[in-house]
């Protein structure tokens, strides 16, 4: 469980380099994201050498001669060794080169170049709809639930935050799109197309996130300083958004932050349902296909897109609370 | 592993779940052959026939989702025991392992935890292909990672236990280590997580089949049959609903089990909630109009009592002059910082405080709806742990003053201004970097002086200090109660000063209320307590408990500083300790006489055990009543 970090002193607190506390917090945090980066690019180049079968005869085509075969591998540098290819691969990716798509020759830094901007779109809002819906309704049913909304809360939750994004997404489809017409069922045609995708996402995120949030809430509102403030008879807003939100977010952002990068995760399925044109669906399709180079490139972004989103959340902790920048990190 | 203990919840949940394990197992049987035959007509509505309607080949949509219970289950479970042993071999060997190895295997978890498991598990399904084996393996592996830390984190929380240690040095080696001690001690989180990671697994397994991924046709899973639905949702929205229902219930279960396991493992959760029902009535003595008319606080036979009627404050009166320093003293459980907390409102939750009067000169404190602006501003609260009672969040000099901006009109720079005034009146060096600071940048004596100048920021008149050097080194108590006598005699403020010792309390009040279970035993003043002239059986044992005051007192008791401060070193040893034998009642068990009798050296027979001794001349016990006047 994250507690809150105790026995920081005024000697602690001191232990900072000369770049001041700041500086050393992001250094390690920069060391860390580099360390992810490097594991990604290794991973994803050893995930297509891992792949059975021959990439060659794949991109020659299925009634390719010997020869072709042959053509198709020295222009993919498949004839290297294993420490070359690895060599053009990563300063291909220093370039900004992500390779060429077996399937419909584009560069896959192109492919990603499009499909990105969707997939960051309804990813952030969501994350965001997440955070702004969880944290009131958790903290106030930890505030001020009886036991019956207690019970109410629980089972709601754990209803609708155990349903998978694609079941939520297809139910929406069903009762906004079809039954009612409301709402576009996919595409990315008009802004309103946005809004299903994002409610499935958000629908379960907000759930078990403000399960987090209600537990953590309870926790905080039973500290002294909880109690302190209590004292000084603040107005319930004063108290419970001045005095208890910051320690509360703490708490919740460090056991929250994977819960927010597995909306990621939640976002290539909810695009597969939607037909949203994403990163997401690209990648499904070329899993599809064996499309090697693209599946590398999608998954190396959104590696990175979580690793970033994971660095996002320690920053935002570490305004929170200041005792996180000179520790080792937050948790 | 501690003992189960069976809730609701998961009573259903675990029914639930069996009886769709059973539909996994006869399922084929019944339905196998009605699942792929070619009906007539292609997606057709819910009918009589097919109640679910039928797919694009004109299948039972019903019996396709009955008959894929047994794959979906064979994979889900497959998948999740690959998890959990995977998981928790990496955990325990990571941490069984030395130190470098532990290390780097714990952020290498630690990274693939943050990383989203579908992505991983497409990465997987990518190197294997699709089908049922390969999602398996994929999602497996991807939910790996949560059992390692989770083991790793029990293992680090056990491995560092005397008796593992104790293991070690005898040389046991690490894999009977893992087998005999570790396991059996991290088995219930490793239960709820499995439940959890249960339904985990069959969402994810079910999504790669959704996407086309998984697996492929002529098998079909929950997942794969969804995928078709979803196609036919615009024909018939039945055929998907199948597939949805059984994936969110199953779901939906299994997490239920893991609530429930999680509730039923954590001791926590004894039922306290449960038990508590309608608050019986608390009935109150009536006024005793003991207290003096111009006392500043008058306390008038309080009662706090638990929701179920139990009584932890039982008829107590008490009072406090204008400017006097009123010691409550008492062992803990005695009621004493319930006392206090009712005089200023802060009781926790669920105990209510019940009084004949209850009142800071005009302001009556029985009331629901008292003007929170003069309770802040008229009562100081000097709290007992300086590092907890501060917000961690918030610099000090904000919550210092926070009480002046928010009920007495003080803008920023005039509060920052007066809060800088008052951190040098506690003797706070360099007051204008303090207020800028956070609680954590501050020692702890620094920490309990900030709280002090909160509290006589606004100008109270009343202080209430609960036990306000506890938590504080030895060395820095007599600044503390230096700094609390000082601002009593400087000011004029009262205080209701709480504390288990009874040698702080006759340094630093006027006069002394000595608690005992819930009551009042005895008053005194402190003169009369230093120099051991008690007259209650409980407060001459507090007395004789305490090695300094009997020094004072033969010091005739004016050395405070010393007496309070210093501790052990300024004290000679002339008579042995005494101790006091047995333990207070319980506030249930409390009996109907005097509830010291059980540990009372002057004890009377019938009377003490049956009769509450009376308060008469600020003292209630029934042995000192009959000597001063004998029946």
């Amino acid at each position: 469980m994250a507690t809150t970090p105790t026995g920081m002193t005024a000697a602690g607190a001191g232990r900072t380099t000369a770049l001041g506390p700041w500086g050393g917090f992001l250094l390690r945090r920069l060391v860390g994201l580099a360390a992810v980066a490097i594991t990604l690019v290794v991973g994803t180049f050893l995930m297509v050498q891992l792949i059975p079968g021959d990439p060659a005869r794949v991109v020659a085509g299925a009634d390719a001669t010997p020869a072709d075969v042959e053509r198709a591998r020295h222009e993919l540098g498949l004839d290297q060794p294993l420490s070359a290819q690895f060599g053009t691969y990563a300063s291909g990716l220093l370039r900004g080169d992500l390779g060429t798509s077996f399937q419909t020759k584009e560069p896959v830094a192109e492919i990603i170049g499009s499909r990105l901007p969707f997939t960051a779109e309804i990813a952030f809002l969501s994350v965001l709809a997440v955070l702004l819906l969880a944290v009131p309704i958790g903290l106030a049913v930890a505030a001020r639930g009886s036991r019956r909304t207690d019970g109410a809360f629980t089972f709601v939750t754990g209803l609708v935050g155990a349903t998978p994004e694609y079941i939520i997404g297809t139910l929406l489809v069903l009762g906004f799109a079809i039954r009612l017409g409301w709402l576009p069922a996919a595409g990315a045609e008009t802004v309103t197309s946005m809004v299903l995708p994002i409610a499935a996402l958000v629908l379960p995120g907000t759930c078990v996130m403000a399960r987090i949030v209600r537990s953590e809430a309870a926790h905080v509102l039973a500290q002294d300083y909880m109690r302190t403030a209590r004292g000084r008879r603040l107005p319930p807003l004063r108290l419970y958004a001045r005095h208890a939100l910051p320690n509360l977010l703490t708490a919740t952002l460090t056991l929250g932050g994977l819960i927010l990068a597995g909306l990621l995760g939640g976002t290539v399925v909810v695009e597969a349902v939607f037909a949203w044109p994403g990163i997401g669906q690209r990648v499904v399709e070329a899993l599809l296909v064996r499309d090697h180079t693209v599946i590398q490139g999608c998954v190396l972004v959104l590696g990175l897109l979580a690793a970033l989103l994971n660095l996002l959340v320690d920053v935002v902790l570490a305004l929170l609370d200041p005792r996180t920048l000179a520790g080792k990190g937050g948790h | 592993m501690r003992r189960v203990r069976w809730n609701a919840p998961l009573v259903v949940a675990l029914t639930g779940l069996g009886l769709i394990a059973l539909l996994g197992i006869v399922a084929p049987f019944l339905w196998e052959e009605r699942a792929t035959t070619l009906g007539g007509s292609a997606r057709a509505h819910p009918s009589g026939a097919h109640w679910l309607g039928t797919d694009a080949l004109g299948r039972d949509v019903l019996a396709r989702t009955l008959v894929a219970t047994r794959l979906t289950l064979e994979m889900t479970l497959a998948a999740t025991a690959l998890a959990a042993v995977a998981g928790s071999l990496l955990g325990t060997v990571v941490w069984v392992s030395g130190r470098r190895v532990r290390e780097f295997g714990l952020r290498l978890i630690d990274v693939m935890i943050s990383y989203p498991a579908l992505i991983l598990a497409l990465v997987i399904a990518t190197v294997l292909g699709t089908g049922p084996t390969a999602s398996v393996l994929a999602i497996g592996l991807g939910g790996a990672p949560a059992f390692a830390r989770l083991t790793a984190n029990m293992a680090a929380s056990v491995a560092q236990r005397d008796f593992v240690t104790q293991a070690r040095l005898m040389g046991v080696p690490p894999s009977r280590l893992l087998a005999r001690h570790l396991l059996p001690n991290i088995s219930g989180p490793l239960l709820v997580l499995l439940s959890v990671a249960f339904a985990n697994v069959l969402v994810a397994l079910s999504g790669l089949s959704f996407l086309g991924v998984g697996v492929q046709s002529p098998d079909y899973d929950w997942g794969a049959l969804l995928n078709s639905g979803l196609e036919a949702l615009y024909t018939n929205p039945a055929e998907a609903i199948g597939p949805a229902v059984a994936i969110t219930v199953t779901g939906v279960l299994a997490g239920f089990v893991g609530d429930g396991l999680a509730t039923a493992l954590d001791p926590r959760t004894g039922g306290a909630k449960a038990r508590a029902r309608r608050r019986p009535a608390v009935e109150v003595s009536a006024r005793s109009h003991r207290a003096p008319a111009d006392a500043l606080v008058t306390v008038d036979n309080l009662v706090v009592a638990l929701p179920d009627g139990t009584r932890l404050v039982d008829d107590v009166s008490l009072h406090v002059m204008p400017g006097e320093i009123l010691g409550l003293v008492g062992e803990s459980g005695s009621g004493k910082s319930l006392t206090a907390m009712s005089v200023a409102r802060l009781l926790p939750e669920g105990l209510s405080a019940h009084a004949a009067e209850l009142a800071l000169d005009d302001l009556d404190l029985t009331g629901s709806a008292i003007d929170p602006r003069r309770l802040a501003t008229e009562i100081g609260i000097v709290f007992q742990d300086p590092s907890a009672s501060f917000n961690p969040a918030l610099k000090v000099g904000g919550q210092l003053t926070e009480t002046l901006r928010v009920h007495q009109g003080v803008r920023g720079g005039e509060a920052r201004g007066r809060a800088v005034e008052a951190l040098e009146q506690v003797r706070i060096e360099n007051p204008a970097r303090v207020v800028k600071q956070y609680p954590h940048e501050l020692s702890g004596g620094m920490r309990q002086r900030a709280m002090i100048a909160a509290a006589i920021l606004p100008g109270p008149r009343l202080i209430v200090a609960d036990e306000p050097t506890t938590a504080l080194d030895v060395t820095v108590q007599a600044e503390v109660l230096d700094l609390l006598k000082d601002i009593n005699s400087t000011r004029g403020t009262s205080m209701l000063f709480i504390s288990h010792d009874i040698g702080v309390i006759g340094t630093v009040c006027h006069r002394v209320v000595v608690m005992y279970a819930g009551r009042v035993v005895e008053e005194l003043s402190a003169a009369d307590l230093r120099a051991g002239r008690a007259r209650h059986p409980y407060t001459k044992a507090l007395l004789a408990a305490s090695p300094r005051l009997q020094d004072a007192d033969t010091d005739t008791g004016t050395d405070t500083a010393t007496a309070t401060g210093a501790g052990t070193d300024a004290v000679v040893e002339r008579a042995p300790l005494a101790t006091i034998p047995g333990r207070p009642p319980a506030p249930a068990d409390r009996p109907a006489g005097c509830a010291f009798a059980d540990r009372c050296p002057v004890v009377l027979d019938g009377l003490c055990g049956t009769e509450r001794p009376p308060m008469a001349d600020s003292v209630a016990c029934h042995a000192v009543r009959q000597e001063v006047q004998p029946a």
